[in-house]
């Protein structure tokens, strides 16, 4: 398992051919209390930097990108009914969506994690 | 992931409708020279997350706005409204030449009473929006931050030589508001829970004058408290060391509002709507009516006889998502019939609201409308205001 992050604060985490992404603990903090997520039915075909899902806190809307081509194997059905949950655990159970990758070779290039975290610091 | 529109008087551009450029610190363009409040530091060491608005560094929350917000709708929030301009405006005759900018009734306005009043155009439409109060032969003003400089200008230019404004720049302003807030001040400056809703009186606290009105702007009771920026910070401490005090940030001021049904200048009222489509004919008592003789008042005294062409109404939306300012009004046609002036999702209620304006014979509660976002259609219905009821405090009133 791989654990990757993008300048948009999108974290993806790779198992095999199958990716998970959702917003970083510092895109949660920046947007505050999130009040309303949309994410992609399965089936649904996103190519890299297409928008996949919605985010919406108090104050902004967000669209989040996919940083990956793939196809959806699953949207994550608990943070639609439970929006807080991006807030309360974003790098976990608040996940976005699960999607099966065309090309591993589209998350070459990004960050580790330990580079994200000394990148978000210099913000 | 990419913040693509932004909600709430929380960066000045908004108030002139331009979009947020979706990074909160303002940009890396021509960034405005921005002012620091007297509180500054207060709120800083305060954990306030400080934007630009108004033309200055404002918190815009402290723990979160969804807390802030219940809080004060349970408890009592501190905010700082410094940004706020403060007149005062005295000379013969004040009362007489002030009722030639506004339609307020200056002329019978009861001491220390602050009056909510509007500043025109010659059309009707609205400059801004102000409390007004009495002070003997002088008056109080209260204008909105974004536009005070104009404010200024605009009544410097029509008032006569000798109705002079002062812009009282040394002065803080904070506001306490909600359920508890009587009980707070009650133990800070003993006496000021006599007042009745709107209605002001000067203080003395620990040597420094201050000026405080019992009103606000979230349907709370409240107090208003002018206060001399070199003792704010002391008064802000003292206030917050009660249990029942929290500092609040902006993001909760305009999610308390739109819950109360209360316009915001430069959003759901500017210089293309009036008084009339607006539903402030409050503000226009009887003599005024009768005889005219402010800004606009063939306009306005036509609209108040005929109707207007537009008005200012609620909207209850299905769903979660909120709806928001800009957003536009659709009929059963998909005809385009008015626009969201501000919305956003409300703490109290847990679901999206929104106000805006829609042609008239459209405007009454329960008529079903549709609201377009991002090409994404809302069912919508039109229900009276405020969303949350107002809880004033009415003086013999049983609580």
């Amino acid at each position: 398992m791989s654990l990757y992050f993008t300048k948009e604060h999108e974290w993806i985490r790779v198992e095999g051919d199958t990716a998970t992404v959702g917003i970083s603990d510092h895109a949660q903090e920046q947007l505050g209390d999130i009040v309303f997520v949309e994410v992609p039915d399965a089936g649904r075909r996103v190519a890299k930097g297409q928008e996949a899902a919605v985010v919406e806190s108090v104050k902004a809307a967000s669209d989040v990108y996919s940083p990956v081509s793939g196809e959806v194997v699953e949207g994550n059905e608990a943070i639609a009914d439970d929006p807080a949950l991006v807030n309360s655990d974003p790098e976990g159970q608040g996940w976005f969506f699960k999607l099966k990758l065309d090309n591993p070779g589209e998350l070459d290039g990004l960050m580790d994690e330990s580079a994200y975290r000394e990148w978000v610091k210099t913000l | 992931m990419s913040r693509e529109v932004h909600n709430g008087p929380t960066d000045e551009t908004q108030a002139r409708g331009t979009r947020y450029s979706g990074d909160p610190q303002g940009g890396t363009g021509a960034a405005p020279q921005l002012d620091k409040l007297p509180l500054d530091g207060w709120h800083r060491a305060h954990g306030g997350r400080m934007v630009p608005f108004a033309g200055y560094e404002m918190p815009v929350q402290y723990e979160g706005i969804i807390a802030e917000h219940l809080w004060t709708r349970e408890n009592a929030g501190l905010f700082d409204v410094s940004h706020m301009g403060q007149l005062f405006i005295h000379g013969r005759g004040a009362d007489a030449a002030l009722e030639r900018l506004m339609p307020g009734d200056f002329r019978s306005a009861a001491d220390m009473k602050p009056k909510y009043s509007l500043l025109l155009e010659e059309d009707g439409g609205i400059v801004d929006d102000l409390m007004a109060t009495r002070r003997g032969e002088d008056f109080y003003v209260v204008v909105n931050g974004a536009t005070k400089h104009g404010d200024i200008e605009y009544m410097r230019r029509r008032l006569p030589e000798d109705v002079v404004i002062d812009h009282m720049k040394e002065q803080a302003l904070l506001a306490l508001q909600g359920p508890r807030a009587a009980e707070v001040i009650e133990t800070i400056i003993p006496s000021v829970s006599e007042l009745s809703f709107m209605q002001a009186a000067p203080f003395n606290w620990q040597g420094h004058n201050l000026w405080i009105s019992r009103s606000g702007y979230t349907g709370e009771d409240g107090f208003e408290i002018s206060v001399p920026a070199s003792a704010a910070a002391a008064l802000a401490d003292a206030i917050t060391a009660h249990e029942l005090a929290k500092p609040i940030g902006l993001g909760a001021r305009d999610s308390l509002r739109l819950e109360a049904g209360l316009p915001l200048y430069g959003h759901d009222l500017d210089t293309r709507t009036t008084p009339v489509m607006a539903g402030l004919t409050f503000a226009i008592n009887k003599r005024r009516r009768a005889e005219g003789g402010f800004p606009g008042s063939m306009r306005i005294l036509a609209e108040l006889e005929n109707g207007p062409v537009e008005k200012r109404i609620g909207f209850e939306i299905d769903g979660r998502q909120p709806v928001r300012e800009g957003a536009l009004v659709l009929d059963g046609e998909g005809s385009e019939v008015g626009k969201v002036t501000s919305g956003g999702f409300s703490p109290s209620l847990q679901r999206p609201i929104a106000m805006g304006y829609v042609a008239a014979h459209l405007s009454e509660p329960g008529t079903a409308l549709k609201l377009e976002q991002r090409g994404k259609l809302f069912d919508a219905r039109v229900v009276r205001m405020p969303f949350v009821p107002h809880r004033y405090y009415r003086k013999g009133a049983s609580a």
